[in-house]
């Protein structure tokens, strides 16, 4: 059975989603390796309202005040399908979905 | 008992305030969904305790929420808003073309007969319809593919669809409003439209006299016992039409000013109007520091300041398009609520108003509901 992938929300989408801490997300099937692409549509997947709050609806791409980090690594530029740091893929770290600083 | 709900939405949440029929104390819950913008939020005609709300930030994008129980309690429905066919492209600010894209629901309009039923105003401007109460979304294409749409331009807050009006006594006609394209009709439910503009004027900013299209109209209403007279508030100007829109008279008469943002019809007398004058396009606040409601008995053109209770120093807020709203009570119920994050109720008709609430952030709309 693959580890549970871990990802970090930030707090108006925990409200959303009605979680508290982390999401543990098992991606039973996805086989290896691990990308961002397939983490989100688990999430999405566990959690509907999240749809469309970190990849527009549309485009699919990721919102523009959006980032994705991970290993002290800003993620948010690479590739949807790009193979995610294997501490992400194993569970030892967690993908962390961040609301970029911005004032207001 | 009657009681009295006014739905405030702001910059940072909505909040829901309570009154019984005497309109004095006030009852505040909130916020709702705080942090994240409140464009509008509105109860069901057919179910009062049916409320929609917009509920939008730059971060992550739009969400609708449903109440089933006057807003004590909310979940998110549908928020796929997809443009039904290839989206095409409208002109930017600077009149290059510019690829239609949703940002945000400006306006919930639901049915007055069915509370499973809404229409949805957006930016990008197009217009949309459940009628399974907020579950999915469908665009009702014919506005955003007018033959004219690629020759719309945004307003300066963006090309929003922000009024939605729905005749009670003609199956099928409803209206619609867009900054800075105008207004529009159909007479099909919202399956095909024209524009509604004629007797329309911006002189200095359009290139020709009288264009179909190309007005900043910021809001229309209709009383529901005259389906035919349609009142407006346009970026200048305070217009009439007494023909469903076929032609538009100016009757902005003695205002101060004749800029501002909403327009409110009196429950009970369809000839009773009011607006709120704003110094100008680039000054948005009220002549001399002064909030003033504006009320007219006469359908327009001699207009009474209305100011008993209203700040009349130092008051520099805005009072925006979908922030004034009336109730259906004897004597009739208004509301205005302010940038400054104040919303003011009058229980008479206007004479006089006294605040609900003084320290909301920017409210962006209220709306009023009378429960049995």
């Amino acid at each position: 059975m693959s580890p549970a992938v871990r990802v970090v929300l930030p707090a108006h989408l925990k409200n959303l989603a009605r979680v508290h801490g982390e999401v543990s997300l098992c991606l039973a099937g996805c086989g290896e390796p691990v990308t961002r692409q397939q983490v989100l549509d688990a999430l999405e997947a566990a959690y509907p309202v999240l749809r469309g709050t970190i990849r527009d609806r549309a485009t699919g791409r990721r919102r523009a005040f959006i980032r994705f980090y991970a290993c002290e690594r800003d993620l948010s530029e690479t590739a949807p399908d790009a193979p995610l740091p294997d501490q992400v893929a194993s569970g030892a770290e967690p993908l962390l979905i961040v609301g970029a600083m911005a004032g207001g | 008992m009657t009681r009295v709900r006014v739905l405030a939405g702001t910059r940072k949440g909505a909040f829901v305030l309570a009154s019984d029929g005497g309109r004095r104390g006030w009852d505040v819950s909130g916020p709702h969904f705080g942090g994240w913008e409140v464009y509008h939020l509105k109860g069901s005609p057919a179910d009062p305790q049916r409320i929609y709300a917009s509920q939008h930030t730059g971060w992550f994008g739009q969400l609708i929420q449903r109440s089933d129980d006057g807003g004590a309690t909310w979940r998110p429905v549908g928020n796929d808003f997809g443009y039904a066919t290839e989206p095409g492209t409208h002109l930017w600010y600077d009149g290059t073309p510019r690829p239609w894209e949703f940002k945000r629901v400006w306006h919930l309009e639901p049915s007055p007969d069915d509370p499973d039923v809404a229409y949805a105003g957006v930016e990008d401007a197009a217009l949309f319809r459940t009628g399974d109460g907020g579950a999915t979304w469908t665009e009702l294409t014919g506005l955003r593919t007018h033959e004219s749409a690629p020759g719309w331009q945004p307003g300066a807050g963006g090309m929003c669809l922000h009024t939605i009006i729905l005749d009670p006594a003609h199956a099928g006609r409803m209206f619609a409003a867009i900054s800075a394209a105008g207004a529009f009709r159909s007479d099909d439910g919202g399956a095909t439209w024209r524009p509604v503009n004629r007797g329309l004027r911006s002189a200095g900013t359009l290139p020709a006299d009288e264009p179909e299209v190309g007005f900043c109209v910021h809001h229309v209403e209709m009383h529901p016992s005259r389906p035919g007279t349609l009142f407006m508030q346009k970026h200048w100007d305070v217009m009439r039409s007494d023909d469903a829109g076929e032609t538009w008279r100016e009757i902005s008469g003695d205002l101060p000013s004749d800029f501002g943002f909403p327009v409110a019809v009196h429950a009970h007398e369809p000839d009773t109007i009011y607006v709120v004058p704003i110094t100008s396009d680039s000054l948005h606040y009220p002549p001399g520091g002064r909030l003033r409601v504006y009320r007219s008995r006469s359908g327009g053109g001699e207009w009474q300041p209305l100011a008993r209770g209203l700040p009349q120093d130092n008051c520099y807020v805005n009072v925006l398009r979908d922030a004034m709203a009336v109730d259906s009570l004897e004597p009739c119920g208004v509301y205005v609520g302010t940038t400054g994050g104040q919303v003011y109720a009058s229980a008479d008709a206007g004479d006089t108003w006294e605040p609900i609430v003084r320290d909301l952030p920017a409210v962006l709309s209220v709306e009023a509901q009378v429960l049995p």
